[in-house]
């Protein structure tokens, strides 16, 4: 399989502290492939290179064979690189449904000339924009809320809204930052679902950060070990459970004194 | 009856005068506010460079206005809100893009502005001079005595021609500006940054854009209410800039990062400055007969002396934090 996604010997540094070190690694496309690691791994850290949000000190990242190193967000965005935050972001003073509605690109009413000479088209955009984010905003269960101020929703309520501003455009590969923290577990069965959805029917690739690990289990293959800042390991999700480097990077070196 | 007439023409006129240039002024402050988080202290010294532009346009081509009715300042204006953009757009790449790039504070932004405010204004001390300049090089200023059909009225109400353009380009700045925010996607789009810009990136907003179209907005104002204070007063190059702690005031009396609060907050010091200094004392006239003698007696009842006006725009800022501590509107994003 051709890979989405290549990082290419990596490195960040903050200050004197070495967050990403040589790291290597690729997902592959069509695949829904986790990436796990204890705290301090530099998980968000490398998100944040790939997605254009940090520039990194040396390395490559290559999307489909071609170099975005250090291209910015919006640019990404545009080649199909869609990311959510671990910290949900939000347009506080907009609604809900006005979130979504800010994602589409390529609309008419962003040129200035269309926007004053020719209104119908515009209209015409926005009225097929709205109805794309109220079947995203039913899909993520956040219809009753539609027209509330974002900022005003739940840390949960804002975390699908994340996941609904990636289902608004046609996204080739979604970085998801631990999408599931602070969403009840029903919910979280519906966005497991329809992560899956979307890989399979619209050939989404995702690159997974995640804690929980039910969900990792259920959703990815395969899954990447990210500790000290470079890969430890890469298999399926049995492999990683019972590999005992992974172990000691989790629960520490005393585990081996104890067996 | 002339009493209301001086009212109207000390107050209501002068007010509105100086409400409508300290709004587009605030506007300006609010927008750089809004979406690049620091306080711009060379705004008023865009608004001198504006003028400027305007002066040294109608000097190159006397007579220009002539054909079409208007003063040669006001036709040339459009093209000096160009200049001014183009200023403010080059500034921006000069000094603050770099300054951004390195993710420095806010603070340093703000310092960095008040060394552009500095540069700006040598700069255009050195071309210009000190002294006064009227922007009226080649036709002479209208003035419009409107003569109310009363009986025992002999004042009339006076306003110039400068403060009737001044009143119809503020009037079409602000629905102007309303329709680029409320109704474009590039004004959603500056709504948007303004609120989160990682996530506007992130939604592929080019916030580099973003950031032109508001100094090219931001320049174009600036340019505007340079120009009509000139016009009202005359050139000179520090006119503008002892604008700029009022104009501050209004920005953030509205409700800092908030256009339409920068509207209200500009209007209300304007009035509050005009009103301070009315004396009160005319309009008490008509009455004296009925009064107490101390009160009909008593000279000028303003509330402070002209050369306390600068005052009053503080006084009003505090006050109306302490009621409001975000100003009028809610402020911090468009």
């Amino acid at each position: 399989m051709a890979s989405m996604i290549d990082v290419q010997h990596v490195n960040k540094a903050f200050g004197g502290l070495r967050v990403i070190n040589d790291c290597s690694l690729s997902v592959e496309s069509g695949s829904i492939t986790g990436l796990i690691g204890p705290n301090g791994a530099g998980k968000s850290t490398l998100f944040n290179i790939i997605a254009g949000a940090l520039p990194l000190d040396s390395g490559q990242v290559l999307l489909e064979g071609e170099d975005i190193t250090n291209r910015p967000a919006n640019e990404l965005f545009h080649k199909g690189l869609l990311r959510t935050f671990q910290i949900a972001h939000e347009f506080s003073q907009m609604t809900a449904l006005e979130n979504l509605m800010m994602v589409p690109t390529a609309q008419a009413g962003e040129s200035l000339f269309n926007a004053w000479l020719k209104p119908g088209l515009v209209r015409s955009q926005e009225t097929e924009v709205r109805r794309r984010a109220l079947e995203v905003i039913d899909f993520i269960g956040l219809h009753h809320v539609r027209n509330e101020l974002a900022g005003n929703l739940s840390g949960g309520q804002k975390k699908l809204l994340e996941l609904g501003r990636t289902m608004m455009t046609d996204a080739r590969v979604v970085l998801l930052d631990e999408i599931a923290a602070g969403v009840n577990r029903t919910l979280l069965g519906d966005l497991v679902t329809n992560i899956e959805r979307l890989n399979r029917e619209m050939g989404y690739t995702f690159l997974v950060i995640e804690h929980d690990m039910d969900m990792i289990a259920r959703l990815c293959d395969p899954v990447i070990v990210l500790a000290q800042g470079s890969v430890m390991v890469e298999g399926s999700i049995e492999e990683i459970q019972n590999n005992p480097e992974v172990i000691e990077a989790y629960f520490g070196a005393s585990q081996d004194a104890t067996t | 009856m002339n009493e209301l007439v001086f009212f109207i023409n000390n107050v209501i006129v002068a007010g509105s005068v100086t409400g409508s240039i300290y709004a587009i002024g605030a506007v300006g402050v609010t927008l750089v506010f809004s979406i690049m988080r620091f306080a711009h202290f060379a705004h008023a010294d865009m608004m001198t460079f504006g003028a400027f532009m305007v002066l040294l346009l109608t000097m190159a081509f006397p007579g220009a206005g002539a054909a079409l009715g208007l003063p040669t300042a006001v036709v040339m204006l459009p093209l000096a809100m160009l200049l001014t953009a183009g200023l403010a757009v080059g500034i921006d790449k000069v000094f603050y893009k770099p300054l951004r790039a390195h993710g420095v504070k806010p603070i340093v932004m703000v310092i960095a502005s008040l060394g552009v405010t500095l540069m700006l204004q040598g700069l255009i001390r050195l071309f210009a001079g000190t002294s006064g300049t009227s922007l009226y090089v080649d036709d002479r200023k209208e003035i419009f005595r409107l003569a109310l059909p009363f009986e025992g009225v002999r004042a009339p109400i006076v306003v110039t021609e400068p403060q009737l353009i001044l009143f119809v380009l503020t009037i079409a700045s602000v629905v102007g500006l309303h329709l680029f925010l409320s109704r474009s996607r590039l004004g959603k789009a500056m709504r948007a940054m303004s609120d989160n810009p990682d996530l506007a990136r992130a939604s592929g907003i080019n916030t580099n854009l973003i950031v032109a179209v508001t100094w090219v907005i931001v320049g174009g104002l600036a340019a505007i209410a340079g120009t009509l204070l000139s016009l009202d007063v005359t050139f000179k190059p520090d006119l503008s800039f002892f604008l700029l702690l009022p104009i501050f005031a209004a920005a953030i009396v509205g409700g800092v990062g908030h256009p339409y609060g920068a509207i209200a907050g500009g209007f209300v010091v304007g009035f509050a400055e005009t009103l301070a200094v009315f004396n009160w004392g005319v309009l008490l006239r008509p009455f004296r007969d009925s009064l107490p003698e101390w009160l009909a007696n008593a000279g000028n009842l303003a509330f402070v002396g002209t050369e306390y006006k600068i005052v009053v725009p503080f006084f009003l800022l505090v006050a109306i934090l302490v009621w409001r501590p975000t100003g009028i509107f809610k402020g911090k994003v468009i």
